[in-house]
């Protein structure tokens, strides 16, 4: 058996669990939807079991900052992949930074563990119910959460790159 | 109800005396993690009753700096992830911008990818399963075969002049065509490598001491391995036949013929003897691109892009649009389309995944590399739970986790 269309994902989990995805069309071919946050456990849990979707591996989970989104500044984004059907999709939660506390998936996903750890550790995203949430890359006594958009990576006070030089 | 200090007190025997656990700090720096990461193995005897690890002694910040950095000048950070096989990286960051950019790559380019592809994958190989031979006794084996390593690595050094970290290609192709030293230093290695690598095979594939120190160690089960996010040879071992190239061909590996081995119990064994039977399979598909990339039409390296790939040196001087392509790539301001791509290749310990987010500007707005090593490394307390101090070792080592990858 191999690959299964977006329709039949998205007409499957509706079924079974309502309207809980809001699709984002993606122009590479992969089904990408977003999840509210209070849903995520229980669709994720839902496309793991499902016999007709097994979407037994999880390939990778990050974060991603949008500083100009008010409300929604952080993003948690999965990678699940159905083996069985040689399926990708991505799920994305948004949360706010003042606020950023998402689900664990380590209850599903044993992958999850180092996962979330690393997306706590870059962007300081809780994740309710993980086991250990500590930093994993960086060290124990760092504070700021390094790939937040307020870190610029060089120098703000560095004038010779300044984009204008450059006609940006 | 009761607590759980009367629960305990209940089943504690008081004849049996509270033997304290040994502590044992298996690294940062040690001869046999390979890399700079930490194990902290609690021991009863020689029996390991925990282990954690601490890693993120070589952290290097890419995704951070990525962010700062057109796409061309990102392809030097992945050669630092799994240094061991540094093409593989490489093409699959040119893969993932070629998805974005929908750049369409010619069929030679694709084939001789290929064959840097799979000679890295060898590479990486012979490495990973010479040192399992190091680490559990047999050093003969790993001095034999290492200067063939090198032989790889003149190949490379004719490619593209670096060794290690090969920066290897451009966005679309290759900097240069392929010299015919490139083909004949490969020749050779097709006819010289294989009887030296049935050698190793002969003193380590069959050898008692080998096997009873390997079978049996380390195993996991298909659930557990797919739970914990293996992929490539690692989870191959445990029984499942999940093989990029196969599943979600990329460079043009649909042309090829090829097997993909697996293995039954998931043991350091089965790693072992699916790495080997992978280095054939390499070895038949290098051959197999040298007969495609000759088939083909001689003298196309790269793709018909002209925005993406940086014209040659001599044009830049003569030709007005070269000067300006030129411009415009070294400064980074190819027009890439807003989107999010994730691009996945079958890197030499697994699945090797690009997920890059562009809003259109010179830099990726974020770029997340999925390193196999980091996934799967975390499943190893539970591998080596209940097993010897010396069967830890081996676990780790066929485990092929690069110090690089896991920290990024």
């Amino acid at each position: 058996m191999s690959g299964i269309s977006h329709e039949q994902i998205s007409s499957h989990v509706t079924t079974q669990l309502g309207e809980v995805l809001t699709m984002i069309p993606d122009a590479y071919g992969i089904f990408t939807a977003e999840v509210p946050l209070n849903q995520l456990y229980r669709v994720v849990h839902f496309l793991f079991k499902d016999p007709a979707l097994e979407f037994n591996f999880l390939t990778d989970i990050c974060g991603v900052h949008y500083p100009d989104a008010a409300g929604r500044e952080l993003a948690v984004v999965y990678h699940i992949q159905s083996m069985r059907h040689n399926t990708r999709l991505r799920l994305k939660v948004f949360v706010p930074v003042s606020k950023p506390e998402v689900p664990s998936l380590t209850g599903i996903y044993a992958s999850a563990n180092w996962m979330e750890r690393e997306t706590y550790d870059f962007y300081g995203v809780q994740f309710l119910g993980h086991p250990d949430l500590r930093r994993i890359l960086n060290m124990d006594e760092m504070v700021d959460f390094p790939l937040r958009k307020e870190f610029p990576l060089e120098d703000p006070l560095r004038e010779d790159k300044k984009d204008y030089h450059f006609g940006r | 109800m009761k607590t759980n200090l009367e629960f305990t007190a209940e089943f504690h025997q008081p004849d049996m005396p509270d033997i304290p656990y040994n502590t044992l700090n298996l690294g940062p720096t040690h001869p046999a993690t390979h890399g700079i990461f930490q194990n902290v193995l609690k021991l009863d005897g020689e029996r390991i009753v925990s282990g954690e690890q601490t890693i993120g002694y070589i952290h290097r910040a890419f995704e951070k700096i990525a962010e700062r950095r057109p796409f061309y000048q990102i392809t030097p950070l992945t050669d630092r992830l799994n240094y061991c096989s540094a093409p593989i990286n490489n093409t699959g960051w040119y893969l993932t911008v070629e998805k974005l950019l929908g750049v369409k790559v010619p069929k030679r380019v694709d084939y001789m990818r290929v064959m840097v592809m799979e000679l890295a994958r060898v590479a990486d190989h012979l490495i990973c399963n010479s040192i399992l031979g190091v680490d559990t006794g047999a050093l003969t084996g790993f001095t034999y075969v290492y200067q063939y390593r090198e032989k790889i690595y003149e190949i490379y050094e004719e490619i593209c002049g670096a060794r290690l970290t090969t920066n290897m290609g451009r966005i679309g192709g290759f900097e240069r065509d392929f010299n015919p030293k490139v083909f004949e230093l490969t020749r050779k290695f097709l006819k010289e490598f294989p009887p030296v690598w049935r050698e190793f095979e002969n003193l380590l594939t069959r050898n008692r001491i080998f096997m009873d120190r390997t079978i049996g160690t380390g195993g996991l089960s298909v659930e557990r391995a797919l739970n914990y996010g293996f992929t490539g040879p690692n989870l191959r071992a445990c029984g499942i036949d999940y093989d990029l190239r196969t599943e979600e061909p990329y460079c043009s590996y649909e042309d090829f013929k090829f097997d993909v081995p697996v293995g039954t119990t998931g043991d350091t064994y089965d790693r072992y003897v699916v790495r080997n039977e992978e280095i054939w399979q390499s070895l038949s598909l290098i051959e197999q691109a040298i007969q495609k990339i000759e088939a083909e039409p001689a003298g196309i390296y790269h793709a018909d892009a002209d925005h993406y790939y940086l014209p040659p040196k001599q044009e830049v001087y003569k030709n007005m649009e070269a000067l300006i392509y030129h411009f415009k790539i070294i400064m980074g301001e190819i027009d890439a389309p807003a989107g999010e791509v994730y691009q996945a290749v079958e890197g030499a310990n697994g699945e090797l995944g690009f997920y890059l987010i562009s809003d259109g500007g010179r830099t990726p707005y974020r770029l997340h590399f999925r390193r196999p090593c980091f996934i799967y490394y975390q499943a190893y307390p539970e591998m080596v739970k209940g097993q010897m101090l010396s069967d830890a070792i081996v676990v780790m080592s066929s485990l092929n986790v690069i110090a690089g990858e896991l920290d990024a």
